[in-house]
């Protein structure tokens, strides 16, 4: 740990003095890199998660810039999907997990108790690892969203929002015949995509995505990723992922969690150029992890 | 390493006949369990459709009756309700058989015919009130003894003095057969009347009409309370605090508490407290209902339980409130469950007898019921009742009941089944 910690103070050292550091925990780290942003659309400032008594996220500093997508990477049970969760707050529905800590989205606190889950979900949206469409048509999956919001006050205007949306997640080519058609009889690749438009129908400013390939074979895990660099113009994404080659190709921020802290942060082409940390080095380099 | 290999495998290869013969044993035990119950279930059939089937049929015996203008018209309800069409019967049957003068004889042979034909016979001639005046061929339900020599229940090998039919009965019933007076038609009584104390006029419409306002009071109230119970218990409940975990024991519990304890319980609540009319569908209903809770409670848990969780990530994920989420998306999904658990429930219920004796549904109900506060039996209590009566009339109608009870019950399960088929089906 001392060795670390001499890396990280010759670091401290050798930066620029106008770089935010984190300041002293009690868990007595600080992230190497730039984590904070000039227009925040996320700033999380002193996040901890406990699981009952486990704590599983140390002192989080993290901000999230306007359309931009952040690749958080690390190895398993890093609390990196943790983290994840705690933007939309679907820590919540877990029974016994806590959340401390500040994070404020446009300025707002979150875990304000004025801000309702449901409206924050709305604005931040989440694709998860496994595709999962609702047992329903496909139609329905993507104007469920829509629906529940009442973002449609007829008919027209929700088919115009569902051909927009799935024509934003690079499926309406494939499915404009078929909307009627149960969407569990899709594919995988073309499931998440539907997830992915599902979660875009309902105007989200940010979209989280948790690990959104790993259940996909490369062709569609390509097209994904292709996706992602679209959406890129109007979302900010978040996403975790095991892959750094994916990090690498879709993200232009990098996040390395390691045991529940956020060791490292900066460009993604600095990051696997020129890891500073060497927890973050051992990983990249597959040394571990 | 290179040592070890044939080594590991040659122990394996020396464990495999065992292991092989050890599967095959266990494959037999399985076979033979199976054997052993379908043995005993076509046991069970075959001996109660063997006694019950015959009970489906009833003897009925053609008479010449004159019928009188004089004391039949006017026909009206009113006038016909005083006429004595017994008397018509008793005149008829003493025409019919000039030859029978003792009195014994005399009280035998009006026995061939049953004690309700005089009401047949009524109903009848309000039907067809143009026949006034007319000798007329009626088929009028015959006695139970009459019945039970056509069925074939009657040894004649048994001496003359320990039989309930004599030899000069069995001369007038053969002479009867000769003229073709004698014919086993279906029973409609069985489906049509209450409970008698002549076998031949017992029928199950008091305890079906009773099981089935029984069956609605349990579902009316069941279904719905059991299914909003699993999902608050399931999705809304804290998970981990001591009172939630206490009623999941006690529900737990309460599903394996035997049945007759909620007799008494409704015994106590509705007839003691409340003071709800005794052996009434409703208060059966209600007792049931108290049974058949737990049960719906916890298949609808389970049912909720196997709905993937991904499903209710999906729906919060993009800002669905908790109760939409519950309500769009995951009761719709374990809906199937749900129905086959309480329609299992149902079923129970149905075949239920020991809570309903508690609350006095074991009696005797000549007029069916017509509605949810009217005494009533139910199927399984009227078996009770008629397996406890010793005449043969009254063995094949116990079958008969059991028969149908358990068609309902067949009936039941596979609406189970093409429910969740559909249900599964949409999506």
């Amino acid at each position: 740990m001392s060795t670390i910690m001499n890396i990280v103070e010759k670091f401290e050292e050798s930066r620029d003095s106008a770089a935010p550091t984190s300041t002293d925990s009690d868990q007595g780290y600080q992230t190497v890199g730039e984590y904070s942003v000039a227009k925040p659309r996320i700033c999380c400032r002193g996040v901890n998660v406990f699981y009952g008594e486990k704590q599983a996220l140390f002192d989080i500093n993290l901000d999230i810039g306007q359309r931009e997508v952040i690749a958080l990477i690390g190895p398993s049970g890093c609390g990196k999907s943790t983290f994840l969760r705690c933007l939309n707050r679907m820590n919540d529905i877990i029974e016994g997990c806590r959340v401390e800590g500040d994070i404020r989205l446009d300025g707002q606190d979150i875990y304000s108790k004025e801000l309702d889950p449901v409206v924050l979900r709305a604005r931040v949206g989440m694709v998860f690892q496994k595709p999962n469409p609702f047992p329903k048509s496909i139609y329905d999956n993507v104007a469920y969203g829509p629906r529940i919001h009442g973002l449609a006050s007829n008919r027209t205007e929700l088919d115009d929002i569902v051909e927009t949306s799935l024509k934003r997640a690079g499926l309406w080519k494939e499915v404009r015949d078929r909307l009627d058609h149960p969407a569990t009889g899709l594919s995988g690749g073309q499931q998440q995509r539907l997830c992915i438009a599902r979660t875009i129908a309902v105007g989200p400013e940010v979209v989280l995505m948790d690990e959104p390939c790993s259940a996909l074979d490369p062709i569609a895990t390509a097209t994904i990723e292709q996706l992602i660099d679209e959406l890129r113009e109007r979302y900010t994404i978040v996403i975790v992922t095991h892959s750094m080659q994916q990090a690498a190709r879709v993200s232009q921020r990098t996040a390395y969690f390691h045991l529940g802290k956020l060791i490292e942060v900066g460009d993604t082409s600095r990051i696997f150029t020129n890891p500073r940390h060497p927890l973050t080095e051992d990983y990249i380099t597959g040394r571990f992890g | 390493m290179n040592s070890d290999a044939p080594q590991t495998l040659d122990i394996v290869q020396a464990g495999l006949a065992k292991r092989r013969r050890r599967e095959t044993r266990f494959r037999w035990y399985g076979r033979t369990a199976i054997l052993l119950a379908m043995t005993f279930l076509a046991l069970l059939l075959a001996n109660i459709l063997g006694r019950g089937f015959s009970a489906f049929q009833q003897t009925y015996i053609a008479l010449d009756v004159y019928l009188p203008p004089g004391e039949l018209s006017p026909p009206t309800p009113q006038h016909l309700a005083k006429v004595d069409f017994e008397g018509l019967i008793k005149q008829t049957l003493r025409r019919s058989f000039p030859d029978v003068r003792k009195r014994r004889q005399k009280r035998a042979l009006y026995r061939l015919v049953s004690s309700g034909s005089a009401y047949e016979l009524r109903d009848w001639v309000m039907e067809h009130p143009e026949q006034i005046g007319k000798t007329v061929t009626v088929w009028l339900p015959a006695g139970a003894d009459v019945d039970m020599y056509m069925k074939g229940s009657v040894d004649t090998s048994v001496p003359e003095a320990q039989r309930r039919l004599k030899d000069y009965q069995i001369h007038w019933l053969e002479r009867l057969k000769r003229e073709q007076r004698l014919a086993l038609r279906f029973n409609k009584i069985f489906f049509l009347n209450g409970d008698s104390r002549e076998p031949e006029q017992a029928g199950i419409l008091v305890a079906l009409k009773g099981s089935l306002y029984m069956m609605i009071v349990t579902l009316a109230l069941s279904f719905p309370l059991g299914i909003a119970a699993a999902i608050y218990l399931e999705e809304f409940a804290p998970k981990k605090n001591f009172w939630v975990d206490m009623i999941e024991i006690n529900i737990n519990n309460l599903a394996a508490v035997p049945s007759i304890v909620f007799g008494l319980l409704g015994l106590a609540v509705f007839l003691g407290y409340f003071g709800l009319p005794r052996s009434t569908p409703l208060v059966g209903g209600l007792t049931l209902t108290l049974m058949t809770l737990p049960t719906v409670i916890i298949a609808s848990r389970a049912a909720l339980t196997a709905v993937p969780p991904s499903i209710r990530e999906a729906a919060l994920g993009i800002g669905a409130s908790r109760m939409q989420t519950v309500f769009h998306h995951v009761l719709p999904l374990a809906m199937p469950g749900m129905l086959t658990g309480a329609i299992i429930g149902m079923a129970r219920a149905l075949g239920e007898t020991a809570p309903l004796l508690m609350i006095g549904m074991v009696a005797f109900i000549v007029d069916p019921p017509q509605g949810f506060l009217d005494p009533a039996t139910a199927l399984p209590v009227q078996i009770y009742l008629w397996a406890d009566s010793p005449e043969r009339g009254f063995v094949e109608r116990t079958s008969a009941a059991i028969i149908v009870l358990l068609v309902f019950l067949g009936l039941m399960n596979l609406l189970a089944v093409l429910l969740r088929r559909r249900l599964e089906r949409r999506w």
